[in-house]
Formats: structure tokens, sequence, C-alpha cells
């Protein structure tokens, strides 16, 4: 079963101390907010977890990859 | 129970000791988390490393202030009891500026059990008590200066004038990210704290008879051996303990 | 009774009029012994037990109509099979510039909206139902109001059904939003779980566009096989359209679905010389007219060019007017009406906006087009809702449908538009910010 990382764009505000412990996952775009990858390699999944923990905003978590996040309608209107 | 010595046991030295190194410590936690505010970091000081010191001296800091209390209530100069430790206003030597010790003790206790339990909570309480935790190292501070029997010795005051100096500056360079508004308050709410605590330094600890006005207890009468001071400032005792002069600086407050 | 807006002239015309079977003779709203007389009484009994409205719906093939289209029956389904009391919610928010469809339907037929309210409350066991409309539109809140009234002296409604005044941004006609005001926060997106599962005070919640629920109020009242009688290509019923811009005949239109997009620009009286269109609103895409003119006018049938038709938005752009400096103008618009909650959309799209600009005037820094591409990437998919994700896919179907503009403007040169000399500045309506900072 993998894991991979997920942000919580609302909480995250860009502090980039998960991008300092996972660099080879995790990439900060131009205004300091992380790219996350799709999937967490079984080897780094000890620094993910130390990079869930460090977040300020606790905006980072470690979820399953599964198949059930389709989104439902959002319609706008 | 009477003291064997002549002077202040050990443990009051260990009170003093751990106060001011808990001090400097605080400072540090308070100088790294609004280093941590600003976003500061550079190639000496990466975000986990700033992130992680400023978590870790906290916990030491925790430790330093635990001693702290506990070498307090056990030491029977003073009399200072447990309750007084968590509950303010309780105790018999000199009780503001004590609690103040006690208010500082407990905004740092929830400080750090909210921190240590964020997973748990929601974000909001955890920034709200993160906010109050503010308070804790200026009521630290003026708790240093009016309990602390060494407030007037230079070196102390050298050490506590770093301390605001180093707060003062990471808050400044916080400021200079707010908004003008915000930065005008801020900057003038940190000068004038800067400037409240100098001033009361000056007409407070400074001042010869600060010991009685910070409310050092007078000895009951009972109590043999003790002697007024010339400068009016008495041998704190209570319960019945019975502690000699001690010899030293006239200069020096507290239990002398 | 006119529109408030800017851009359509708010006058209704009628297609296959189902929905807006005596617009024209009416030109206010129906009242409520006038919408008897033209739709019969309103059904009792078809709700009750749950399912029953909802496999009509299902069967009826009816999808939203306010944007996503997602299958009607299937979100009803979902919220009627939870346990406990339920909520329904009538989107009438519109806040697509664009589109004037939602206005028109509750300013003339507000009683076919709140029977369908009544009778998907009675379908999904709803203890409570809202309308929700854009505060800034008095003159429609006050009608849909007085419609409410003369259903509460009739005693027609099981539950009344609250009309609420939301602020009126572009992202607080989201679904999440419209939940987390009713549950007494800002009318911005949330990442909350989705309403159907917990939505207003915690219960499952269906929310549906006011459109969706008149068509769902006509089905219980005709049935299922009545609705697929219209549609065209595989889509079933009718839907309302805005149809704007260099139109003879700008209005709301109600076409089957699945109208060719050519024969709907035509009942507009689209200009002969425009060649581009923006489908699907300020969060649409761009297309050449010739690209897409013998495309249905419905999700399936626009995917192929890689569009949508949103809410049911047409706006055809004049044939002076250069694309790209639209395209920068509602970007810079949707830049401003984030909910300044996600980082990459508080400064990605303000960056995109400012790339466009650079474009759009010819004074490129660098290379804009270049700096937008890589942009887009980062921008996409990474807010809380699909705000940037909407003006990315409209900034990006902008740089491809003016490609040739695109690379002229690039070069310091004028584009197509300026070279007839015709160029004309702004056509499409920008509304002002409203009440920046009120969200609640």
């Amino acid at each position: 079963m993998t894991m991979k990382l997920e942000v919580d764009p609302i909480a995250c505000t860009g502090h980039g101390l998960c991008a300092d412990l996972l660099p080879e996952l995790i990439q900060l775009d131009e205004w300091g907010y992380p790219m996350l990858p799709g999937s967490v390699p079984p080897g780094l999944m000890s620094h993910a977890r130390r990079a869930v923990s460090a977040c300020p905003a606790l905006a980072l978590r470690l979820a399953r990859t599964s198949a059930d996040h389709a989104p439902a309608g959002r319609g706008r209107r | 129970m009477l003291a064997a010595s002549s002077g202040p046991s050990p443990l009051w030295y260990a009170t003093r000791a751990t106060g001011v190194v808990a001090l400097v410590l605080l400072t540090l936690t308070v100088a790294f988390g609004v280093a941590g505010t600003a976003r500061y970091s550079s190639a000496s000081l990466p975000r986990v490393v700033r992130s992680g010191l400023h978590r870790n001296i906290s916990l030491l800091a925790v430790a330093f202030v635990a001693v702290h209390v506990v070498t307090t209530v056990l030491d029977p100069y003073a009399a200072i009891g447990l309750t007084s430790a968590a509950i303010p206003f309780t105790s018999p030597y000199r009780p503001f500026w004590l609690s103040l010790g006690t208010i500082a003790f407990d905004l740092l206790l929830a400080v750090v059990l909210t921190s240590l339990l964020r997973s748990r909570l929601s974000y909001r309480i955890w920034h709200g008590v993160h906010w109050l935790g503010y308070a804790c190292w200026p009521v630290a501070l003026w708790h240093g200066l009016g309990t602390g029997t060494d407030s007037k010795l230079s070196w102390l005051l050298l050490l506590d004038a770093l301390c605001v100096l180093a707060v003062a500056a990471a808050v400044a360079v916080r400021l200079t990210l707010a908004r003008p508004g915000p930065r005008a308050v801020g900057l003038a709410a940190t000068g004038m704290f800067m400037l409240a605590t100098v001033v009361f330094v000056i007409i407070g600890p400074l001042q010869p008879g600060w010991s009685r006005r910070a409310g050092t207890p007078a000895a009951p009468a009972s109590a043999a051996a003790l002697r007024a001071k010339p400068d009016g400032s008495a041998i704190g005792v209570s319960r019945g303990t019975v502690r000699p002069p001690v010899r030293g600086q006239e200069a020096r407050h507290g239990l002398s | 009774m006119g529109s408030a807006s800017q851009g359509a002239s708010g006058s209704v015309r009628a297609g296959t009029a189902r929905l807006t079977a005596g617009w024209h003779l009416a030109g206010r709203a129906a009242t409520l012994r006038e919408h008897v007389e033209r739709y019969g009484p309103l059904p009792r009994g078809i709700g009750r037990g749950r399912h029953g409205l909802v496999e009509q719906v299902a069967a009826a093939g009816l999808t939203g109509r306010g944007g996503a289209g997602f299958p009607t029956g299937t979100k009803m389904h979902a919220v009627a099979s939870r346990r406990g009391p339920t909520v329904v919610v009538a989107n009438g928010m519109e806040s697509e510039p664009a589109s004037e469809k939602d206005q028109a339907l509750l300013a003339r037929a507000p009683h076919l909206v709140l029977d369908g309210v009544g009778l998907a409350a009675d379908a999904v066991g709803a203890a409570e139902a809202h309308l929700c409309l854009a505060r800034t539109r008095e003159w429609l809140i006050e009608g849909v109001l007085a419609a409410v009234a003369e259903r509460h002296r009739a005693g027609l409604d099981r539950i009344q059904v609250m009309v609420h005044e939301l602020p009126h941004h572009y992202v607080s006609s989201e679904e999440t939003s419209l939940v987390h005001w009713l549950n007494g926060g800002e009318a911005k997106p949330t990442n909350a779980p989705r309403p159907f599962e917990r939505g207003v005070r915690r219960r499952p919640t269906l929310i549906d566009n006011v459109e969706t629920l008149a068509h769902v109020a006509l089905i219980a009242r005709y049935g299922a096989s009545w609705f697929r009688q219209a549609g065209l290509a595989g889509a079933s019923g009718t839907m309302l359209t805005t149809v704007s811009g260099a139109v003879a005949q700008p209005g709301v239109y109600e076409i089957e679905a699945g109208t060719r997009v050519g024969d709907v620009l035509a009942m507009a009286g689209a200009n002969a010389n425009s060649d581009a269109v923006l489908i699907g609103g300020y969060f649409g895409t761009w297309h050449d007219i010739s690209a897409v003119e013998a495309l249905p006018f419905a999700i399936t049938g626009l995917r192929p060019a890689g569009g949508s038709p949103g809410a049911g938005v047409l706006y055809v752009l004049p044939p002076g007017a250069c694309g790209l400096a639209e395209a920068a103008r509602i970007l810079r618009y949707l830049a401003g009406q984030g909910a300044q909650q996600c980082g990459p959309c508080i400064f990605g799209l303000p960056a995109i906006a400012d790339d466009m600009a650079q474009l759009a005037a010819g004074r490129p820094e660098g290379d804009p087009l270049d700096r937008m591409h890589r942009r887009f990437a980062q921008i996409s998919g990474r807010g809380a809702c699909r705000h940037p994700d909407g003006a990315v896919r409209m900034a990006r179907s902008a740089v491809a449908a003016f490609a040739a503009d695109a690379r002229a403007h690039g070069r310091r040169l004028p584009c197509l538009a300026g070279h007839r000399g015709n160029q004309r500045t702004a056509v499409l309506p920008v509304p002002r910010p409203w009440a920046e900072g009120d969200w609640r």
C-alpha cells in the first residue's frame, strides 16, 4: 500500500520546511508553495513523516493512495 | 526548621541560577519563534534548524523553570508553597512579583502542552494559546526584576538588557514585514515596553528599600535574631523559620 | 424589471418553451395562479417515500444546470439514501458575469423554482430548505420573497423556503461556499467534506442550481419520458443559455440540450464576421467559431474541442476586438475574485494576469507566453476550489485560440484586430469588484 503526500492548500502558508526535509520529492513553486509528487517511495517514508510533523501549519499529511477521491459535481451555481 | 548555615541554602542559589538561565532560554525561544513568523532562514540557519531550535530550547526552558520552581518550593527560606507555584497571589513572599512568575509559568505550560498535543487540537486553539505565550517572556522578565535577589547586580542587569535587546531586535525584524498600521503599533508597543522596563528598573529594584516595597514579608515579632536593617528592609521569614541576616552588600535586596 | 448587470439586455426569447413558457407575454413574474394555470398544480405524493421522484429524475437524465453537469438523480439519491434529516439548498447566486439565466428564471418563473425546491425536499427527506441569492440584486430578492409569501398564504409548501442574501463574489456561488456561509462562516470555498455527505448543520445537503430545480418541477408533473422528448445528440431536456456579445438579440434562450453551437448563435443573430466565441463563461474556453459551430452545445458534445457549456454561456467576440485583450481583462478580474486562501491562487493568478496584460498590450517583458505556460502547470489544481483551474483554463484557451495574435503581440506587432484598424477597446463587461473584503 503506497502513501502519498497531500497538502491542505488553505492551511499551507508556504513556510517551506517540507521542501527542506524532503528535497527529493517536494519542490517549491516560484511563490514558495510545495508541489507534491504522486506517491512516496517506501525508502523515503521516514523522511516524509518527519516533513509532515515539521510543518508549522500542520498542512501536510500522508494519505493512502486510493481511487475514491474523484470529486463529486462541484457546480458553480 | 532552623537554618543550620549562616547563609541562604543552596536551594536559594539554585533558584536564582535556574531562574536566570530560564530567562535566557526563554529569550532564545522567543527570538527563534519570532524569526519563524518572519520566515527567517539562511544557509547557516535553515528553516528546519530554526524551527527545531525553537522547539528544543523551549523544552529546555521548561526543564529549567521546573527546577526553578521546585527549588523555590523546597527552600524554606522564603516559604513559598507549592500552591504559589501554580496559583498567583498566594505567596507570602513578594506576592505580586512572584505571581508574575507563576503566571509566566502557567502560560509556558499552556503553550508547551498545546504544542505537544498539536495534532489533536484545532489549529485555532493551538494558535490562540501560542499567541498568549507572547506574554510569557515580558512577564517572566519583570518577575525576575521584581523578585530577584540579584536584580541590582551589574552583570545581571547587562544580561537582562541583552535579553530585551534580543527580543526587541527579533520583533523589529518581524515588523518590517508587517503592514504600516500594525507595524507602527508594534514598534510603539515594543518601544514603550523597553522604556517601561528601564523606568521600572530605575525606580524599583535599583532603589534602596525595594525589597520591602516589593513585599518581602516582615519577620514575625516572636522570631528571635531579627534585626531591621538600616534601609528598612526586613528579614523575610514566615511560619516560624528564622534566618540570620546575610552578610553582604547593603545594596543587595531580598533576604538580607 | 430589467437585468441589473451589464452585457445582455435581459430580454428573454422563447425557444423550446418549457421553463420559458409565457415569459415574453408576462414581462414580469408569473403569479401563483398564472403558474398553476400554465403548468398544473403542484404534484402531491410523487415525492413521498424516498426514491419516487429521484428515480424519475434519474431516468430523465437531468444533469446539473449550474455548470458541472453532474447527474441530478445521482446527487439526489446520494442525499436521500443517508440517515437523518437532510437539507436542500437552491443555488441562485449566478456570480458568472456573462450569465443571466438564473436571474431571468427567478424573475419570471419563481414558482417553478420553488416547486422544485419543495419537491426535492420531499424526495430527500429534508427538514429545511434554503434559497441563496446574491445580495446585490435587491430587485430580484424582493420578487422572490413575494413569491414565497404568496405560497405561504396559499399553504402550498410543507416547509417554508428560507431566502438568504449572500455576498456577491465570484467564488461565493461554489457549493462549499454556500454551506460555509449557511453554517455561519464566510462565503468562501472550504475543503470541508462534500455537501451531500455533510453540509448545512452537518446534515447531508442537496445543492442544486435553480434551473435544475425548475426542471425537477416539470419532471414531477410530466414524467421522465416527456423530459427526454427534447434534447439532441444524446443530451436530454432543454436548457437555458445566455448569449451575448456581437449578436443582434442578446439574451436568455431556452434551447434543446445538444443543439448545435452554430444554431444557437444563429438564433441570437450572431455577427457573421465574428471569428471567436467564449463558451462556458469567464472560466470557460475560447474557440474559433468555425471549429465549434457544428458541435452540440453539451458537455459530451464540446469535449472534443476541449470546451464545456458551463452554465450555458456563450459570448461572441466582436469582429473588431482583440481576444487577448478581452482575455487579459477577464483574467485580471478573476485574479481579484479569489477567496485569498491558497498561495498558488493568491500569487499565481495575478502573475499570469500580468503576463497576459503585457502580451495583450504588445509590451512583453521577456517572454510572457513562456512564463504563462510554466505557471499554468503550477497554478492549476493546487487550490482548495476550482477557481484557479478555471482561470487557467480560460487563459490557456485564449493563448491557443488567438495564437497568431499572441505571436504578433509578442513581437510588439499589432494583432489582426489592430491591423484591421478597427480595434475596439474593452468589450466584455467586467463587473467592478463588489464590497471587497466583505465575505459574510
